[in-house]
């Protein structure tokens, strides 16, 4: 009864539509975010903060850039690679690209069985996405390695302006223990959606709501946002 | 009275939510591949090694779309309440202040180097 009563007030407020219905959400009793749980708000609460953060690595990498007078290294030469005798500009950061915006897609997908209750479908999905994470962090790793090699120092390089290596390997370096903490995060979860545990009520970290399969579309928000500050990397430091 | 109360609150919240996350497998599908069709211009640019104003506008313009399109339908923000919409897409916007800022300052850099550091010390 007093169930029925509250979901009806809850539908109630959320038909208020627009900037009235923001008005109305901010001054409201309780919660701000109506329709949104703790969990979920948290997590946006905490990309935002981390929009900051990577914002501001672009941001001195845009004034280090603008402000030297040395000429900034060619990203579209320093990533090319030769590939049976091709020589082809920046496809190792392409190749990249498209294997984490492949994991966002199976995550997205991943989330929706969860909401489904296809425990099997969910699991495989959040699988798939690690390893397409996996591959990203190994090949990012071997492009550090191959710079690295060619002399490429936080303090110096041989094509240019110096500041190219610090702000190489601080951006993409947080970018990468991003998605390695993101890769790490989706195994534990899909080992737990494997397992039952969000049907079960099991003990343990984040499974004590029976039957609910938000932490899958909370980590589907880390890990979108992963994805997302690659763009702005992509654009920014490989392709301005 | 009370628990039956402080029961109810959560449950109302999961199933409003879980009628709201259900879109076909076809919706994500397609804007999987419009981030590839995109990735692919923006890997173009760089190709046919497009330069200048061109060069800058095209590489924004797959970059904002590619944003919006991971944070609308993949994020779900498109389904959110406005309320939590604003509250986090607005924020971001004040770094373009900051973006400002660090245009001016850095112009000013690279005029004092100019300036002072002209035959390279």
């Amino acid at each position: 009864m007093t169930e029925t009563v509250l979901t009806n007030i809850e539908k109630r407020r959320t038909a208020t539509a627009g900037w009235q219905g923001i008005v109305a959400d901010w001054s409201s009793d309780q919660r701000a975010f109506k329709n949104v749980s703790w969990g979920k708000a948290m997590m946006w609460i905490f990309l935002l903060s981390d929009t900051f953060i990577f914002g501001c690595f672009l941001l001195s990498y845009m004034t280090a850039r603008m402000s030297t007078t040395v000429p900034w290294p060619n990203p579209s030469e320093v990533f090319a690679l030769t590939i049976a005798g091709q020589h082809i500009p920046l496809i190792l950061i392409a190749i990249m690209t498209f294997v984490l915006i492949s994991s966002s897609g199976t995550m997205a997908m991943a989330v929706n069985f969860g909401y489904r209750h296809d425990r099997r479908k969910t699991a495989i999905l959040m699988l798939v996405t690690a390893a397409f994470g996996a591959t990203f962090v190994g090949m990012q790793a071997f492009e550090w390695t191959k710079l690295i090699m060619e002399g490429v120092r936080p303090w110096e390089n041989p094509w240019g302006a110096e500041q190219f290596g610090s702000c190489f390997f601080m951006i993409t370096g947080f970018h990468g223990t991003h998605v390695t903490i993101g890769v790490i995060f989706l195994i534990i979860i899909a080992r737990k959606v494997w397992r039952g545990d969000f049907e079960t009520g099991r003990r343990g970290f984040f499974t004590s709501r029976k039957g609910n399969y938000e932490i899958v579309e909370i980590t589907g928000l880390y890990w979108h946002f992963v994805d997302l500050v690659w763009v702005f990397i992509f654009a920014f430091f490989y392709l301005w | 009275m009370a628990e039956v109360t402080l029961h109810a609150t959560p449950h109302a919240t999961p199933a409003a939510h879980a009628e709201g996350h259900q879109h076909p497998i076809k919706l994500y599908l397609v804007v999987w591949g419009w981030l590839f069709v995109l990735s692919t211009c923006s890997y173009l640019v760089d190709y046919f090694n497009l330069q200048g104003y061109l060069r800058w506008s095209l590489i924004v313009l797959f970059m904002m779309l590619k944003a919006g399109l991971i944070v609308a339908v993949f994020m779900h923000m498109a389904w959110e309440r406005l309320a939590l919409a604003y509250a986090i897409l607005l924020p971001p916007l004040v770094l373009l202040v900051f973006v400002g800022i660090m245009v001016f300052e850095s112009d000013y850099t690279l005029l004092s180097r100019i300036i002072f550091f002209k035959t390279g010390a």
